[in-house]
């Protein structure tokens, strides 16, 4: 059995099967791995409650027609600002399609409303802290602004690659 | 004694007064912005309590099943293309909000797992195939396909690029 590698488990040095079957009997591995995701989690969750608390705040307070009132028909500047303007928003991604949809019937270039909809779901200013608090302050600021950038690459390359320039 | 406020609530407890604070003040300019984003908060809470419970199962199971060992070698520096396939999918099938996860790669980030992969991880979250009909209806087949393509590629990128400027840096 300690040869056979279909047999070995994704726990550490090669164990076998049964061992893992035996963790997840025991009611003591059970109990352990419990209290370890509950301290794990309840250090989360005021961080995560604050995240509900700001996402909620501004949805409140930022009306859905602001967004059309913001691009400038500036084919250099609009991916730029439907980047920002993605990245401080946030939400369901539902919510962006159909920002996007209302964009795209006010004649805003589809250059804006691409980096505006992937900003929306790759960057979050607003969560940014919980992402600091729980990945790194580091991790999550460059992974922020790597994830800006891309969003106006990524809308370039599209609108290039559909020739809807 | 007012100076070892922050040391006791920590992080986590500074964020979350700073926020209450924000309310708190709005309230008293006006209440009813408050009582719209509580409306707000408490359908959000709904919504998203299956989506915590799954986090909280996964990393259960996490803790249960895997040793430091074992993250490492499926998501760490050694895992290679195994590590990558992990993370694009995951990302990929992974429902509910990006911050829903914050916990479980803090957790799997303290086990071993590669910058790189939580980044890449992080920014397949954006596919999210159940709602490609809705991009379709929107924006078209062509557009949804091109997107999601180039998402895939700049996740592996982004990735990389995450983990290079990064590098040699802790939390």
């Amino acid at each position: 059995m300690e040869n056979n590698t279909f047999l070995r488990n994704h726990s550490g040095e090669g164990q076998p099967l049964i061992r893992v079957a035996m963790k997840v009997v025991s009611p003591g591995a059970l109990k352990q791995a419990f209290l370890k995701t509950a301290r794990s989690f309840t250090r989360s969750l005021p961080i995560l409650l604050g995240v509900f608390m700001l996402l909620s705040l501004a949805a409140t307070l930022i009306p859905k027609g602001l967004y059309g009132r913001i691009f400038t028909g500036n084919q250099i500047f609009d991916p730029l600002i439907g980047a920002l303007v993605g990245s401080v928003a946030g939400g369901n991604p539902v919510t962006s399609y159909i920002i996007g949809g209302e964009l795209r019937l006010q004649g805003i270039s589809m250059l804006a409303i691409t980096a505006f909809i992937l900003a929306w779901v790759t960057v979050g200013i607003i969560q940014l802290p919980a992402e600091a608090l729980m990945l790194g302050r580091r991790f999550a600021l460059v992974r922020n602004v790597v994830s800006f950038f891309s969003a106006v690459m990524i809308a370039i390359l599209t609108v290039l690659a559909l020739g809807w320039t | 004694m007012i100076g070892r406020i922050p040391e006791k609530v920590g992080g986590s407890g500074i964020f979350l007064l700073s926020i209450s604070t924000i309310y708190v003040t709005l309230g008293i300019i006006d209440i009813q912005v408050v009582r719209n984003a509580l409306w707000m908060l408490g359908g959000l809470i709904l919504r998203i309590s299956p989506v915590l419970a799954l986090v909280f199962g996964i990393i259960f199971l996490t803790n249960l099943l895997f040793e430091a060992g074992g993250i490492v070698r499926m998501l760490g520096e050694g895992s290679g293309l195994r590590g990558w396939i992990f993370a694009l999918l995951g990302g990929i099938i992974s429902s509910g909000p990006i911050y829903m996860w914050y916990p479980l790669l803090g957790d799997l980030k303290e086990k071993g797992m590669r910058e790189s992969l939580i980044a890449a991880f992080l920014y397949n979250r954006a596919i999210k195939i159940p709602l490609v009909p809705m991009m379709v209806h929107y924006f078209g087949w062509p557009f949804a396909v091109i997107l999601s393509l180039y998402m895939v590629i700049f996740s592996v990128l982004n990735g990389l690029a995450v983990e290079r400027l990064t590098e040699g840096r802790g939390r």
